[in-house]
């Protein structure tokens, strides 16, 4: 029992530690690539920018935590503080949120995506403290042109 | 540059302009219908539950659940253009979406806006 759980943490440790740092790789790439688009969250409550055609869009990707993540986390549950390895997840989850309605954007033709709103939501069960750590982020705005 | 994704905010086969704006840029706002909404709930199904549960051991994301709701947001967003259309409007302003769990497993999806007709 013992070892199964040895080996489960350091798979999680591990192979989740090198998908994570490919993935942050992976967004800055695309961070890079779709930078002359500006992405901002003002636009409702001034003057109707200047452009012809306005549509919505909308990116959202569903993160969960590996197994030692979920693990430090109850360790860290005892003391309090901040939680450093929730803030990575987070973090990569949100920017390619952002990323995804900024690429579908980007392909309509946009110039600007206008009034973003970001939203996190958890899914699946919290109020037991065991289970799937599910957690959906949202991003969406209006894309002009 | 060619998009991964498909326009995930609506199935896209209407005319009506849905923006988080006040208004419709370069056009101009003639009558207000007040508010429309859409909404959804929607369960995960055990399949995808035991997947996640061993994507859960490595963590990341979890597409099986993305799908799954951003399908289920499609629905919300169309059943406010259908309301929107009802009421004979040809756009939706200022839209915000909502998402809250209504019970163990299941969430609910919400998108709400002002229906608006604008020139």
């Amino acid at each position: 029992m013992d070892i199964v759980f040895v080996i489960l943490l350091c798979v999680g440790y591990f192979v989740g530690n090198y998908l994570e740092k490919k993935h942050f790789q992976n967004i800055k790439k695309r961070e890079r690539q779709t930078i002359h688009v500006p992405v901002v969250t003002f636009g409702a409550k001034q003057e109707l920018p200047d452009a012809n055609e306005a549509a919505l869009f909308l990116g959202s990707v569903v993160v969960s935590a590996d197994y030692f993540k979920m693990f430090a986390s109850s360790l860290r549950n005892l003391v309090g503080g901040r939680v450093v390895v929730y803030e990575s997840v987070l973090d990569r989850g949100r920017r390619e949120a952002i990323l995804r309605m900024k690429e579908q954007a980007i392909s309509w033709g946009a110039t600007q995506v206008v009034n973003v709103r970001l939203e996190t939501s958890t899914i699946g069960n919290r109020t037991s403290g065991k289970g799937l750590v599910a957690i959906e982020v949202t991003a969406y705005g209006t894309g002009i042109r | 540059m060619a998009s991964r994704y498909p326009n995930q905010a609506s199935s896209g086969h209407s005319n009506i302009i849905i923006t988080t704006l006040e208004g419709v840029p370069g056009k101009e706002v003639v009558e207000h219908f007040g508010l429309v909404q859409g909404s959804t709930i929607r369960a995960k199904h055990v399949g995808r539950d035991i997947m996640a549960g061993f994507k859960n051991l490595i963590g990341g994301e979890l597409k099986g659940y993305t799908e799954l709701l951003q399908e289920a947001r499609k629905e919300a967003v169309d059943r406010m253009i259908e309301q929107a259309n009802f009421v004979g409007a040809n756009a939706v302003v200022n839209v915000r979406f909502a998402t809250s769990s209504v019970a163990q497993g299941a969430a609910e999806l919400f998108a709400y806006g002002t229906a608006v007709k604008v020139r």
